[in-house]
């Protein structure tokens, strides 16, 4: 990556809201980030945190209620949060892929895994439907599907997951988009899958170039894959930063808890660490930092002011530690 | 597959014989059949005499097993009223059945299937509202209700549409067919619309709530997020989806559409099959009503074995486990 190169996706102060019957709740506030071309980034929190529906909102498939309330989403320098649905709907998919948690649900049980991939690139690629079927079948092939040339006429039931998991992925792929959002992509697959499929979309993305937003729970993932990550906690991201950096010195104490609660091979035996109490809901945010009641570090000013995002040498973390510490060193 | 289609023929033959246990069973327990045959003044040896002659004074088993017997080969007998073949006076009602259910079953399909599509669709639209308001009254009123209303509205007070009976037929062979004039067609859309309404938003709710279901799973989701358009979203994904519960329920209904034709057959005095039952039940004409029961049971159960051999058509997860059990 040059330094003079464009970001390719770009999220600026994305504010994301549900609408209920007494009151709005924010999902997703102020939320800003960007992927360069063939970038990694991980999203990583707790269920619940705002991951998902940011990947939802980028590509403009919030579930109603759920609507975008500010803020901007531009893509390759064009801004895509506010096209028609029709317009939008030529960007998905051609220009971003998604892949969701569920293999077993993500295909329509009632059509082959052939008759998926051709229409999607068919409706994407100006292609006959004879040459649609090669770049499925090739398609196939490169996610590691043995015999794609038989396999192409199966239905999804006579796939088991991991090997489904692949056929979504080729379906992502179909179209030959430049960014990928992997909504949990691994999680609702046996382990020694998981390995196999985050292995898989990490050579695809360096092959076809493609950037890949990771959204997932699984901090170990994450430090395997990423190049960057950004954590995010109750609809806001608190940190972010290249993906060395914050897991060898996470700065906000909720990244801290976190990497705590992975169990590493070969570390000092004795109990996981967790972070006490839980994520806090919608409309019942706290003031000040949303992290607060649970954050072993809390003082005063944390209760009362909402902390932003503060650059740091290696990033940035919303913690108000860094600003005390900024402002000393500034007066010292 | 050639398994399934044997297993369920030997269960239809079974739900056949039951019908038709019920049906012989009326021949015993409403009225004496001699009594409604012969006049006042009939002697009692001639009465025994009649008895013995139709075979009525054997074991009920022995009476049972011909009258299976008899059913197999289409013969039931004759009719106490009109004294012929009850086969013949069916064979003559039942085009006319035939067709106005199919004419309503297709009215309900064509206009219950796309009302279904669009109120699942466009769930908050005034126009779903509205057509979900009507199948209300579709659902509540009863078909004889409905009928007469449209009789008075369309026949009585406008003139346009007749209020009973099938207009000019047409014979082709034994088929009499009233779909090849304009009075045939003019007769039967009154009692084909009132006959279809029920089914007609059943249909529709049916679709809709398949419809909603549908399109929250994730490969609907996963559908559009790979940017395929809305019609082949809606239709060529989630619609094939829906199919199976409203084959199923279609299907049945087809069922139903014939049986309850009796009603409207007898508000419209549409001369069919229904109407012939209900005349039979006046006159008790017992071989009548027990050939019809046996029919529709037998109209029934073909109905159900075609909608099992759709569900092959529809859902490949069903074939492939029968290729798997014939397979190994």
């Amino acid at each position: 990556m040059t330094p003079a190169q464009e970001p390719l996706l770009q999220v600026e102060h994305l504010r994301v809201e549900l609408p209920t019957r007494r009151r709005t709740l924010v999902a997703i506030d102020d939320v800003s980030f960007s992927i360069m071309p063939g970038e990694v980034l991980g999203i990583v929190g707790e269920s619940g945190a705002g991951k998902s529906v940011t990947g939802a909102a980028i590509i403009g498939l919030l579930e109603p209620p759920l609507r975008i309330a500010g803020g901007r989403v531009v893509l390759g320098g064009r801004r895509i949060d506010d096209l028609p649905y029709e317009q939008m709907r030529h960007i998905r998919g051609r220009e971003i892929g998604a892949i969701f948690q569920d293999p077993l649900t993500s295909l329509n049980p009632l059509y082959t895994v052939g008759r998926q991939l051709v229409e999607t690139i068919r409706t994407h690629l100006d292609l006959g439907p004879e040459a649609a079927r090669e770049r499925a079948i090739a398609l196939l092939g490169e996610v590691g599907i043995a015999a794609a040339a038989q396999r192409i006429d199966h239905y999804p039931h006579q796939f088991s997951g991991g090997m489904r998991q692949r056929v979504v992925i080729a379906l992502a792929l179909a179209g030959n988009p430049r960014l990928i959002i992997a909504d949990e992509p691994t999680t609702a697959l046996d382990v020694s899958i998981q390995a196999q499929i985050i292995a898989l979309l990490k050579r695809l993305g360096r092959d076809h170039g493609t950037a890949i937003m990771l959204v997932t729970h699984d901090m170990g993932v994450i430090a395997e894959t990423a190049h960057r990550v950004a954590v995010m906690y109750a609809g806001r991201i608190v940190e972010i930063g290249p993906v060395r950096a914050i897991v060898d010195a996470p700065r906000h104490p909720y990244t801290v808890g976190l990497m705590d609660s992975i169990p590493r091979i070969g570390g000092v035996r004795g109990r996981l660490k967790q972070i006490d109490g839980a994520m806090p809901r919608l409309g019942e945010i706290p003031p000040g930092c949303a992290f607060n009641p649970r954050c072993p570090l809390v003082f005063e000013r944390c209760r009362r002011e909402r902390p932003e995002l503060l650059p740091s040498a290696s990033g940035a973390a919303a913690c108000w530690r860094f600003a005390e510490e900024g402002a000393r060193a500034a007066d010292g | 597959m050639i398994a399934f289609v044997i297993r369920r023929l030997c269960q239809s033959v079974v739900v056949l014989l039951t019908v038709a246990l019920i049906a012989f069973a009326l021949f015993n327990y409403v009225g004496d059949p001699i009594n409604n045959m012969v006049g006042q003044d009939t002697t009692p040896a001639e009465r025994v005499a009649l008895r013995h002659e139709l075979g009525l004074d054997q074991s009920f088993l022995v009476q049972f097993a011909r009258f299976v017997g008899h059913a197999a080969e289409g013969n039931f007998g004759l009719s106490y009223q009109e004294a012929r073949p009850v086969g013949q006076i069916i064979l003559e009602r039942m085009p006319a059945t035939l067709e106005l259910s199919f004419v309503a079953a297709l009215l309900a399909l064509i206009l219950g299937v796309p009302m279904g599509i669009y109120t699942g669709l466009h769930r908050r639209s005034l126009l779903s509202q509205a057509m979900l308001t009507t199948s209300l009254v579709g659902i509540s009123l009863p078909t004889f209700l409905i009928g007469i209303l449209l009789i008075l509205v369309f026949a009585v007070m406008l003139g346009w549409l007749p209020s009973y009976g099938r207009g000019t037929v047409v014979h082709i062979g034994w088929w009499t067919t009233g779909l090849l004039t304009i009075s045939g067609w003019k007769a039967i859309i009154l009692p084909a619309i009132t006959l279809a309404l029920f089914q007609m938003t059943l249909i529709m709710r049916l679709v809709r709530s398949e419809m909603i279901e549908v399109l929250r799973t994730d490969y609907i989701k996963f559908a559009r997020a790979r940017g395929l358009s809305n019609r082949a979203v809606n239709f060529g994904h989630a619609l094939k989806n829906t199919l199976v519960p409203v084959i199923t329920i279609t299907g049945l209904q087809l069922g139903a559409i014939i049986a309850f034709a009796v009603i409207t057959e007898t508000v419209f005095q549409w001369p069919g099959m229904g109407l012939m039952f209900i005349q039979a039940v006046t006159f008790a004409d017992i071989p009548v009503m027990a050939a019809y029961l046996v029919l529709v049971g037998f109209f029934f159960v073909v109905i159900n074995l075609v909608v099992d051999l759709l569900y092959y058509v529809v859902d490949p997860r069903l074939r492939i486990e029968h290729e798997h059990a014939a397979g190994g």
